[in-house]
């Protein structure tokens, strides 16, 4: 039997990160705040990439339970910058279709924030809030949060749009390609 | 003497940080800090940008730099998560041939080398800066201890965002012992607030504040100290409050204005989640005995 390194290969390029100096030392698994609930922990993440487990790798909840604090890299003796391979796994996972597979809440959050950005130039909470709780239907659970700070008097109801808003939209048609690089809706 | 800053202020500014907004446009007023606001600044793309698209990620800040760095004057940010996106951006346009003509060619624009981006804090940490401080100090807070929280954003990558020590940073504690506080020493000062996980998993979001609240409580702490709008709402909302007193985070600058006496601050505590205003009275008593 021989090992598909191609998955391993592709990581490496695109995320700029050797992953054969690794020796699982642990203390990026140790230092990440968010690794007790991650199904995969950062180290195995690794280790699963270099024996080309691509499916369970890109269909994981560890990967969006990452939040780039860069403990991780900061800790990892051998200069390994983990979120950068967290970004470059997330990136897969969305062209390869994965994204709602685990943490579909998750991925709906990060797409209305940014939908936000290209429609307004700036990110309006209240909109995207509720553009959020329309699509992921997790109103039971975000409203509170919602209500809790509009009760503040600090959200700003209507949005306003900036100036550069069409370059905004040129920047996103060649930085952010709809086609293919957002999951389709399940 | 008026200094001079081209400014960024980020989308929370006037929503979720409105506080740390007022707070610190009134404390550089009263320092004699002009900040000029950047003509037509957009997003600069906060954790989700890059979560999905890392180019995006870059792109976003790369816009924002393209409209300040034409300008003689030092950009200062006061978000620590725009403050890092802007840095990890102007790191990729310096240091990456192949990034810089990409993003060059996304965001139209000639990247100029030489852009001081520089966070809130370094301007108000500066020795000048100080000097003000101490000289317009009117109300020392003193017998106020405080947790300075640093979170991820400020102090990581240690080599992108250049703010010195990333494990143990102690500037935020120069500047609460600047204004008369007790700055405590503790262990969870750079632990992730769980950033927008929050939105999608509370009750995670709830474990970590509880326990960096707890390490707050157990250095005897009576409040924290924060400077991002995520890191002080996560704080502050997602406490419980079960088995332990809720500590309320204030904004940095909000406790310079406490201590400047500006007569504005009184507009800034209804802002807040949990109320701050218990914590003000171990001042009103002057201090502890």
């Amino acid at each position: 039997m021989t090992l598909d390194t191609s998955f391993a290969t592709a990581v490496q390029e695109r995320s700029g990160q050797d992953l054969a100096v690794c020796y699982h030392c642990l203390k990026c698994t140790a230092g990440c705040p968010l690794s007790s609930h991650m199904d995969l922990k950062p180290n195995s993440i690794l280790r699963m990439i270099q024996y080309g487990q691509r499916e369970r790798v890109l269909k994981s909840h560890a990967i969006w339970f990452c939040v780039s604090c860069m403990t991780c890299g900061v800790r990892c003796p051998n200069e390994i910058d983990i979120s950068a391979i967290m970004d470059t796994l997330r990136e897969m996972a969305i062209e390869a279709g994965y994204a709602y597979a685990a943490e579909k809440k998750v991925v709906q959050l990060h797409e209305e924030f940014v939908r936000s950005i290209k429609l307004w130039g700036r990110l309006h909470e209240v909109t995207f809030y509720i553009g959020y709780m329309a699509r992921s239907l997790d109103i039971l659970a975000s409203l509170p949060a919602g209500l809790t700070l509009l009760a503040r008097g600090k959200l700003p109801f209507l949005p306003k749009r900036i100036k550069g808003a069409k370059q905004i939209k040129r920047l996103y048609e060649r930085a952010y390609k709809t086609k293919g690089q957002l999951a389709e809706e399940e | 003497m008026t200094v001079e800053y081209a400014f960024y202020p980020g989308c929370t500014a006037h929503s979720t940080g409105l506080e740390y907004s007022l707070s610190l446009h009134a404390v550089a007023d009263a320092l004699g800090i002009e900040l000029r606001e950047i003509d037509d600044w957009n997003c600069c793309g906060g954790a989700a940008a890059r979560s999905v698209s890392n180019l995006l990620g870059l792109a976003l800040p790369a816009r924002n730099i393209a409209k300040a760095q034409s300008r003689d004057l030092s950009l200062a940010i006061p978000c620590p998560g725009c403050f890092n996106a802007t840095k990890r951006a102007q790191n990729a346009l310096s240091n990456d041939p192949q990034m810089r003509a990409q993003l060059e060619e996304i965001v139209e624009f000639q990247y100029e080398p030489g852009l001081d981006v520089k966070s809130m804090h370094e301007i108000f940490l500066e020795p000048d800066m100080l000097k003000r401080l101490g000289e317009a100090l009117k109300r020392p807070l003193s017998g106020l201890r405080v947790a300075s929280y640093y979170g991820c954003a400020l102090v990581r990558d240690p080599e992108i965002v250049q703010m010195g020590d990333h494990e143990n940073p102690v500037f935020l504690d120069e500047l609460v012992s600047a204004l008369g506080a007790e700055a405590v020493d503790w262990s969870y000062k750079t632990d992730c607030c769980g950033a927008d996980l929050a939105m999608t998993h509370g009750k995670i979001a709830a474990e970590i504040a509880d326990y960096i609240v707890a390490g707050a409580i157990e250095a005897g702490a009576d409040c924290l100290m924060a400077s991002c709008g995520l890191c002080q709402v996560n704080l502050e909302m997602r406490q419980t409050g079960r088995g332990q007193k809720k500590l309320p985070t204030f904004y940095f600058t909000e406790l310079m204005g406490v201590a400047l006496d500006l007569p504005k601050r009184n507009q800034w505590w209804g802002m807040h989640i949990v109320n701050p205003k218990p914590t003000l009275k171990i001042l009103r008593r002057g201090g502890r005995t």
